[in-house]
């Protein structure tokens, strides 16, 4: 069953075409990654789902309500998390769970095993006003708060920005868990390392759509040879890489600089890129075939799009 | 000579110890990640050794000048870069340089002969008159970086320089980053997205106060048997479980 459905959905602001024709399936019980940087489009799809913006043109639902005509149903049984902290910073922990709770019209106790696991972290501060928390700690009382009505439909927007790795870690154990008790989640994320832990992702990059798919899915899709090299100049590395013959494209990334090749040309690639190298007086030189990760997919099809405007923005 | 060295540098605010007896040195040319958890203490490390704060006790210099001595000549022989804040949105391309080149005390046509060079350089002469704010997020990052260099400093600070930018123009940024460091610059990035720290030469790592770790990526990743940077952090912070 389809839990969330765009149809055409787009939205302006002025003549910023922050969401193009987005038409998106997710479905019930997924957890559903929007995947891409900052102007991608994300928190706009996430205020076009709560009904907090109205789109241009294309219809959109969640649970089968349509989020401008039925928005007062849809409120009820969505929780939303937006990327900047929402909450009162001047109430306590315990204060701001009330204060949702009351809102939604339910009291803590007859969802509290829904938030059990994360609320037992935020006890012992339970007393301290919400703006004196940690980015980790302000986090999880924004996930109770998004949840405490039990929600159909969970919306994240960018939950893992302005955390640490651990804090972030335990964000998406608790999104596991939480999607085992049959919550749909929508969850937006401009680190494509986090795609790897969603059931289906979307990458958009400038209000569109570049595909949508499994993360094995997508990487499946990257077709041409990678390899990740190293050396001792990594400067001088990039530049003479651009100029192996067959070279499509190469990178930094990481430690290493990943280089596209145009056609597999055997299991000698391997070799021949490292004899180049030697003949360039490259030192501690290590060659590698590597499996394309989201990124380098997502790069791949930002460069192979035909879209003109993705083009420019990237010369 | 190293560029940066410190020894046994400490902080202090009250009874609380921001910075405690941090030792360790960087070299010219270096790439260099400065990586920690929120109150770790990588603010108040930077904050001393960009001449901002003077230290409780120990000592570091930077570029050859000691932070608590000279702090002004430290200041003019670094640079700054955050992502996040670093161009002014309201002033055109070409009004940010030569605000930022006349704050370093660049001369008018020093100024003039450097934003030529710059605008050709990162191939946007037809933006030059443009506000800012109407740049791309990848244009504004190379304009901020290449704004930092203007007046040639020895060493740049890059705060989450990459946070947020679409994949490739990251890669694109820390090409800009290599080339720099090639030629003589070095580079002391702070953040605390690990996909970062895996682009430097040389990692550090600071938990509660103090320097836990500090190697290349690649011998973290073994040391820690970990698979990323990602996970050899989650690692060392557990040791200093942050209480907060």
């Amino acid at each position: 069953m389809l839990e969330i459905q765009t149809h055409h959905l787009s939205k302006s602001y002025g003549p910023v075409r922050a969401v193009e024709d987005i038409s998106l399936e997710v479905e019930a019980g997924e957890v559903f990654g929007l995947i891409g940087p900052d102007g991608a489009g994300k928190t706009t799809l996430f205020r076009i789902l709560t009904s907090l913006i109205l789109p241009d043109t294309g219809t959109a639902t969640v649970a089968g309500l349509d989020v401008v005509r039925e928005y007062k149903q849809l409120r009820q049984i969505i929780g939303y998390m937006p990327g900047r902290f929402s909450l009162y910073q001047d109430l306590t922990v315990e204060e701001n769970l009330g204060f949702f709770a009351n809102v939604f019209g339910v009291r803590i106790r007859d969802n509290y095993e829904l938030i059990r696991d994360i609320y037992v972290q935020l006890e012992p501060f339970k007393d301290r006003r919400a703006g004196a928390l940690s980015g980790g700690m302000k986090q999880k009382l924004a996930l109770c708060c998004a949840l405490i009505h039990r929600p159909r439909v969970l919306l994240l927007d960018e939950p893992g920005t302005g955390v640490d790795p651990v804090s972030r870690k335990e964000f998406w154990d608790m999104l596991r868990r939480l999607r085992a008790s049959g919550i749909t989640i929508l969850v937006s994320t401009p680190n494509m390392d986090e795609a790897e832990l969603c059931d289906r992702i979307a990458l958009l990059q400038q209000g569109q759509l570049l595909a949508v798919n499994t993360p094995a899915g997508i990487t499946a899709g990257f077709r041409r040879p990678l390899f990740a090299v190293r050396s001792d100049e990594m400067y001088r590395l990039i530049q003479d890489l651009r100029s192996f013959e067959g070279a499509a494209d190469c990178h930094a990334f990481g430690e290493y600089a990943h280089l596209t090749l145009n056609t597999a040309n055997e299991p000698a690639d391997e070799k021949l890129i490292l004899q180049y190298l030697v003949s360039q007086n490259h030192r501690n030189i290590e060659v590698k075939p590597v499996a394309a990760t989201v990124e380098d997919c997502f790069i791949d099809l930002m460069t192979t799009t035909q879209n003109p405007k993705l083009k420019t923005q990237n010369l | 000579m190293p560029v940066i060295a410190t020894d046994k540098l400490t902080r202090t605010f009250g009874a609380f110890t921001a910075v405690n007896a941090i030792t360790f040195s960087v070299e010219q040319g270096e790439i260099f990640g400065f990586l920690g958890a929120n109150g770790a203490g990588k603010t108040t490390a930077l904050k001393m050794l960009t001449g901002l704060l003077t230290p409780t006790s120990g000592s570091a210099t930077v570029a050859g000048f000691d932070v608590w001595k000279q702090p002004e000549q430290v200041k003019r022989r670094i640079g700054y870069m955050s992502q996040k804040f670093s161009l002014y949105e309201d002033l055109t391309v070409r009004e940010n340089i030569r605000l930022y080149g006349g704050i370093y005390g660049l001369k008018m046509p020093e100024i003039r002969s450097k934003t030529a060079d710059l605008l050709q350089k990162l191939g946007i002469e037809q933006e030059a008159d443009q506000r800012v704010s109407a740049l791309p997020l990848g244009w504004k990052q190379k304009l901020a970086f290449s704004v930092a260099l203007l007046h040639e400093p020895k060493i740049v600070f890059l705060d989450e320089p990459t946070s947020g930018v679409d994949p490739l123009a990251r890669r694109q940024f820390w090409e800009l980053i290599y080339e720099a460091a090639a030629s003589g610059v070095t580079l002391m990035v702070t953040t605390h997205y690990m996909e970062e720290a895996e682009y430097c030469n040389r990692v550090s790592m600071m938990v509660d106060g103090k320097i836990e770790a500090l190697d290349t990526p690649r011998e973290l990743k073994t040391q820690f048997e970990a698979n990323d940077m990602d996970e050899v952090f989650r690692k060392l912070a557990r040791k200093g479980l942050v209480v907060e």
